[in-house]
């Protein structure tokens, strides 16, 4: 089916030709959830990296605000000011669409970089595990297993809890988004883990490997060069699910109030401010926060879903 | 079958003592507890008093041991926030988190094989359809937003139930319970379907994979050939088969419940051991941390084994592959 629109008059075909005609690209053109999944994605990504140009005021910069503004109902002139905000201010008078875009930017940061430095501890130690056995292996798989019994928000909060405690207290904020990349991080490597070596353990018995270790690679190159490239298919789709579940962990942390700071309001700390204005009437605080939140966490997940069925070569 | 259970229970001592160390570490390098617990205005002598009072002047090792030793006994110490044993905090609290738990696993596991016995059963009908849908959004929505959107709905909108709190409790000797008043009921609908949401889910979409899975098997049609009613091949025959796999999940999901009631506990603001320990990690207050720390461990460990103890006597498989590693 992938073949007809390759013809054999045209032998210098572009790279993108060949990309738009491999399985994969057809897979995803004939997905309708994997198209308004990633569009979603894309917008909402570029939203967040461009919020400075976008946003209509910086949330962030006390001068910019008037807090006779606070409060306002989105799309409606405010009674003192008459200024009208998109999606309405909340109780500073900080407009909550600049708010969301600039707190996107900080989920996503802290959501890509969690699942980045998962990614790498995570294959890292499923290769060292693979590719030498032994006791090595029995001691991180142990460790792996007995890290999976805990749920993982419980293991992020733990470390969170920890570092928290070690950072001297002038530094607490500066340096939560940081301690909360690597405690989720640390809470989501096993997964990595568990799937890198469980494709290495195949790959290291197939002869490209021996015949690599036969004319004298070092273990290294071997795992890295050889190995790695053909069990990333699976990595690649565990960093997409793992994003989403990262997302929704860095907002359960922040709403939870173990997480970005005040200062650095993420989504949960969003939703976090707007729950307690939730009786008073104004539902735009928490709102659209929330709606923000669910369409990121949602499409991720959709996508991871797609790419696992388009990655997976017995559905073919 | 008894090395197996020797080498199992080892291991997870082995466990409990790496997490009691991580919990002792704590203790040593964060921070000094004698700053947080004692204000402005005080003297040296405070200090030296309140030193030797927490034994903080004595070695490590003493100190380690010590702490081994007040926490298989229960004893952790006292919270630098509220300056009163942990342990007594702890039993304070633990009752409204153990009935939240019970009551949302209750929900999850009744509600939740109910409807995946209606799912697979009616597989092409409207209603399973819906509820499979709705099941999947369930399972993508954060749980406190699942709080949030009931508070909303329930709450504000609608003003029946409570959004906070437990309601009016009764003691009954050291244990403080919402059962028997109709405030303590109402306050516990909301965060119990909160809490057990994510589990029922769970449930349904296994009992209901399995039951499509053993509704093909032979017995089932030869039940059917029988002329047996609907409701005892169903019931009886299908799904009696189906409930090994759905306990072992459940068992394990227990852990999970008591786990994610921190967040529930936050959203409702019931006052639980979650909540306790969300506050401890927000004010840094260690002895509260640790006492939660170890109390957790101990419970998923014991589930655990538990759990693993159950597989290997029900697996025969199991055993052959304990002897050769």
């Amino acid at each position: 089916m992938t073949d007809t629109a390759e013809s054999p008059k045209a032998p210098a075909r572009s790279r993108f030709a060949k990309f738009w005609d491999s399985d994969f690209a057809w897979s995803f053109r004939h997905s309708p959830v994997a198209i308004i999944a990633s569009l979603v994605v894309v917008i909402l990504v570029l939203a967040a990296i461009f919020a400075p140009l976008i946003a209509p005021h910086n949330p962030f910069d006390p001068a910019s605000l008037n807090l006779m503004n606070g409060f306002t109902p989105p799309g409606t002139p405010n009674a003192f000011t008459q200024d009208t905000f998109l999606l309405g201010t909340d109780d500073q008078g900080r407009d909550v669409f600049s708010t969301i875009l600039y707190g996107m930017r900080i989920s996503l940061f802290v959501g890509a970089s969690a699942v980045l430095l998962a990614m790498i501890i995570g294959v890292v130690l499923g290769l060292v595990a693979a590719y030498f056995g032994g006791w090595v292996e029995t001691l991180i798989m142990r460790i792996a297993d007995v890290q999976l019994t805990f749920p993982a928000i419980l293991v992020a909060m733990l470390i969170f809890g920890i570092a928290k405690g070690v950072t001297p207290p002038e530094y607490r904020n500066e340096m939560a988004i940081y301690v909360l990349i690597i405690a989720i991080a640390l809470s989501d490597w096993v997964q990595f883990a568990r799937v890198v070596r469980g494709a290495a353990l195949v790959e290291k018995n197939k002869e490209y490997v021996q015949a690599a270790r036969l004319i004298g690679r070092g273990s290294i190159p071997i795992m890295f060069r050889h190995i790695l490239p053909n069990v990333l298919s699976p990595v690649l789709v565990i960093a997409t699910i793992s994003l989403a579940l990262a997302i929704i962990a860095e907002a359960t942390l922040s709403f939870l109030g173990v997480g970005a700071p005040p200062t650095q309001p993420s989504l949960g700390t969003l939703i976090r401010i707007g729950q307690g204005f939730l009786f008073s009437g104004e539902w735009w605080i928490l709102f659209f926060p929330a709606c923000t939140l669910l369409a990121l966490a949602l499409s991720v997940n959709l996508l991871g879903d797609w790419l696992r069925d388009a990655l997976n070569p017995k559905l073919r | 079958m008894f090395a197996y259970i020797v080498r199992r229970m080892f291991q997870s001592v082995i466990v409990l003592l790496v997490v009691g160390l991580v919990a002792f570490s704590m203790f040593r390098f964060v921070g000094d507890p004698i700053d947080n617990m004692l204000g402005q205005e005080r003297t040296q002598a405070d200090i030296d008093r309140l030193r030797t009072e927490l034994g903080l002047d004595q070695p490590f090792p003493v100190q380690y041991f010590k702490f081994l030793q007040g926490a298989v006994q229960g004893n952790f110490g006292v919270s630098y926030r509220q300056g009163r044993p942990v342990s007594t905090i702890i039993a304070e609290r633990a009752p409204a988190t153990l009935e939240l738990a019970f009551v949302s696993g209750f929900l999850a596991i009744t509600v939740g094989i109910a409807l995946g016995v209606f799912t697979a059963i009616r597989r092409q009908g409207v209603a399973a359809n819906i509820i499979m849908t709705v099941s999947l959004i369930g399972v993508s929505l954060p749980t406190f937003l699942i709080g949030i959107l009931l508070i909303y709905i329930f709450s504000v909108e609608l003003d029946l139930l409570p959004s906070f709190g437990r309601g009016e409790t009764v003691m009954i000797g050291g244990w403080s319970t919402g059962f028997l008043t109709a405030s303590g009921l109402k306050a516990l609908i909301l965060p119990a379907i909160t809490l057990g949401l994510y589990q029922m889910t769970l449930i349904m979409r296994l009992v209901r994979s399995e039951m499509l899975e053993v509704m093909r098997a032979d017995y089932v049609r030869f039940a059917r050939a029988r002329g047996l009613s609907d409701r005892v091949i169903n019931f009886r025959h299908a799904l009696k088969n189906t409930l090994v796999p759905v306990i072992t999940i459940t068992g394990l999901q227990l852990g999970s419940i008591i786990a994610f009631a921190i967040i529930t506990e936050t959203v409702f603001q019931w006052p639980g051991v979650g909540l306790l320990f969300i506050n401890a990690i927000q004010f840094v207050d260690i002895p509260v941390m640790a006492a939660y720390l170890m109390l957790i461990s101990v419970m998923f460990v014991t589930i655990n084994l538990i759990v693993d103890l159950l597989y290997y006597a029900i697996d025969p498989r199991l055993r052959v592959d304990a002897r050769a590693t």
